[in-house]
């Protein structure tokens, strides 16, 4: 079997991506989401393991921390606002923005692409 | 900079969007969907304050219509309905255009939007017919006046059947029954029956008169004369006694939607409504399929430990059960698919399912979801898609849903709306 061949395909310059900015684009058919997230850029294809639905066109949401005292109390929920979740629009499955990863079910992942930074540039390897 | 140094990290409208559905026809057309008929079982509009207005001038009684007009007025049409307590809100998190604020830019032909957006998201999923409910009415039969349930009805029947439903015959619906006024009910049986675009009547399963009771034999009876279906939609009820126990809105809405309907299918099994009614098609909707093989099992193993308490039947409850049609949405997939497999055998499902997308509430269901399942054949997936619809309403149908082309596409926005109020820290 021979190695698919991979395109390099030029996203923007980082310099236009915020934290939390994300540029969706077409390579060949195969539309790709690229994310800036705390520093690093991710690329995932813009379909859900759910039902395929445009992960990449949705929000981002904290991750919900129920909270237990010592006795095992319940007490309440809080958002970590340090842990953003990418939520499909369709169903409102959430990804792990960092891994790609299905929070309800681990080891489920978002079809991911490598990026690369060249000369100012982002670029992702499809 | 983290999202706690930027403000709208979390805020919906810095997200990019484009049409929303153009995942589903990519999913039809790499699966051939458009080939053969897809009649979509149960999709829903909202009550927005645009297609309330339009309903307030049918309802005939002069206090309910004034008190429309006011409500509507100051807030929308739920609040004509019964309770509807929400927790954990998608709002932003699930997004559809021209649904809840969230904005859309479907082209004007001059018809109502509710049938252009209807009929743009069809095409995108290529379904061929869909059968159209309201959604805030799914809680109407709580309402503790029978007459503002009866009234509301009776307009909404009107409004649907004059207004909106003329303007596409890809669009049909099965009638709203108010059967806490069983008379109200049966005239409405009677006066809409013969719509080319009514195919069956509607009882919502959030109420609290047993479907089994007497005064319900006349609307049995016109049905099966007519050989319409009845369907019971399930819902959730918060403030039922039972579900008042749960804290969180996915429990009260995974329970609900299956015990609301388990309750009356239940009676209508054990009080011989089948028998009373052989040729009386039900079917019910919205309950998914994994109570199907628990209700089957648990009713035929009480049936034949205390078989003389329910003498009107004459086979087991399972039988019956078999005899009946059964919506597919929300079909529960995380399962084996050994678990899947013996669901669809316990419930004849090549012969009893029928497609339903629920669009555009929060967990429907795409075409894919049927066609994808692997122990299907190709011919049992064309019958659950669309050839068992069509057996049963009746109707003849071609295949009419086109995939748009992408010029024709209507998007959704180029950015999402706001969403009020946002979330963030």
């Amino acid at each position: 079997m021979t190695e698919r061949e991979r395109t390099q395909v030029r996203v923007g310059p980082v310099a236009e991506f915020r934290d939390g900015d994300r540029r969706i684009i077409d390579v060949g058919g195969t539309q790709v989401g690229v994310f800036r997230v705390d520093g690093r850029f991710v690329a995932y294809e813009n379909q859900c393991a759910h039902q395929g639905g445009p992960v990449c066109e949705g929000q981002y949401y904290p991750r919900m921390e129920a909270v237990f005292d010592d006795t095992g109390r319940s007490l309440g929920e809080r958002a970590n606002y340090d842990v953003p979740h990418l939520v499909c629009p369709w169903h409102s499955w959430e990804y792990d923005i960092h891994t790609g990863e299905m929070v309800g079910l681990r080891g489920l992942k978002l079809r991911a692409f490598q990026t690369e930074q060249k000369d100012g540039d982002v670029y992702v390897i499809v | 900079m983290s999202p706690k140094q930027r403000p709208d990290f979390y805020d919906r409208s810095s997200v990019p969007t484009g049409n929303l559905l153009a995942n589903a026809r990519k999913q039809a057309l790499a699966r051939g969907l458009y080939d053969f008929p897809i009649i979509d079982v149960d999709a829903h509009h909202r009550e927005d304050t645009a297609s309330w207005q339009g309903l307030i001038p049918y309802i005939e009684d002069d206090a309910i219509r004034m008190f429309a007009e006011d409500v509507t007025r100051r807030e929308s049409a739920a609040g004509m309905m019964g309770l509807e307590i929400r927790w954990h809100s998608n709002s932003g998190r699930i997004v559809r255009p021209g649904v809840n604020g969230f904005a859309d830019s479907l082209s004007d032909d001059g018809r109502d939007p509710l049938v252009r957006r209807t009929i743009w998201a069809m095409d995108e999923m290529a379904i061929d017919y869909t059968i159209l409910f309201p959604t805030a009415m799914l809680f109407l039969g709580l309402h503790p006046q029978p007459q503002v349930e009866a009234g509301l009805a009776r307009a909404y029947s009107k409004w649907l059947t004059r207004e909106i439903l003329p303007q596409d015959e890809r669009i049909k619906t099965m009638l709203y029954l108010p059967f806490n006024d069983p008379q109200a009910a049966l005239r409405i049986v009677e006066d809409f029956s013969d719509d080319p675009a009514v195919v069956g009547f509607m009882v919502t399963s959030v109420r609290y008169k047993p479907v089994h009771s007497n005064e319900f034999a006349p609307i049995y009876a016109a049905l099966q004369e007519r050989n319409m279906p009845l369907a019971f939609h399930a819902a959730y009820n918060w403030n039922d006694q039972s579900l008042s126990l749960l804290n969180k809105f996915i429990s009260a809405h995974a329970l609900g939607f299956t015990t609301s309907n388990m309750v009356h299918l239940t009676n209508m099994l054990m009080n011989g409504i089948p028998e009373r009614f052989p040729r009386l098609k039900l079917l019910w909707v919205e309950s998914g399929l994994a109570w199907l093989p628990f209700m089957m099992q648990r009713l035929d193993n009480e049936y034949l430990m205390r078989t003389a308490e329910a003498p009107a039947l004459t086979k087991l409850p399972s039988d019956y059960m078999r005899d009946m049609w059964y919506s597919s949405q929300p079909m529960e997939r995380s399962a084996k698919q050994s678990v899947m497999e013996a669901t669809f055998d316990i419930m004849d499902a090549e012969r009893t399912l029928l497609y339903s997308s629920d669009y555009p509430h929060w967990d429907f269901d795409a075409p894919s979801t049927i066609y994808d399942l692997p122990f299907l054949t190709e011919d049992a997936k064309r019958r659950i898609l669309g050839g068992n619809a069509l057996d049963l309403f009746g109707f003849k149908a071609e295949s009419s849903a086109t995939p748009p082309d992408d010029d024709a596409t209507v998007t959704a926005t180029e950015h999402g709306e706001p969403v009020a109020p946002p979330i963030g820290p």
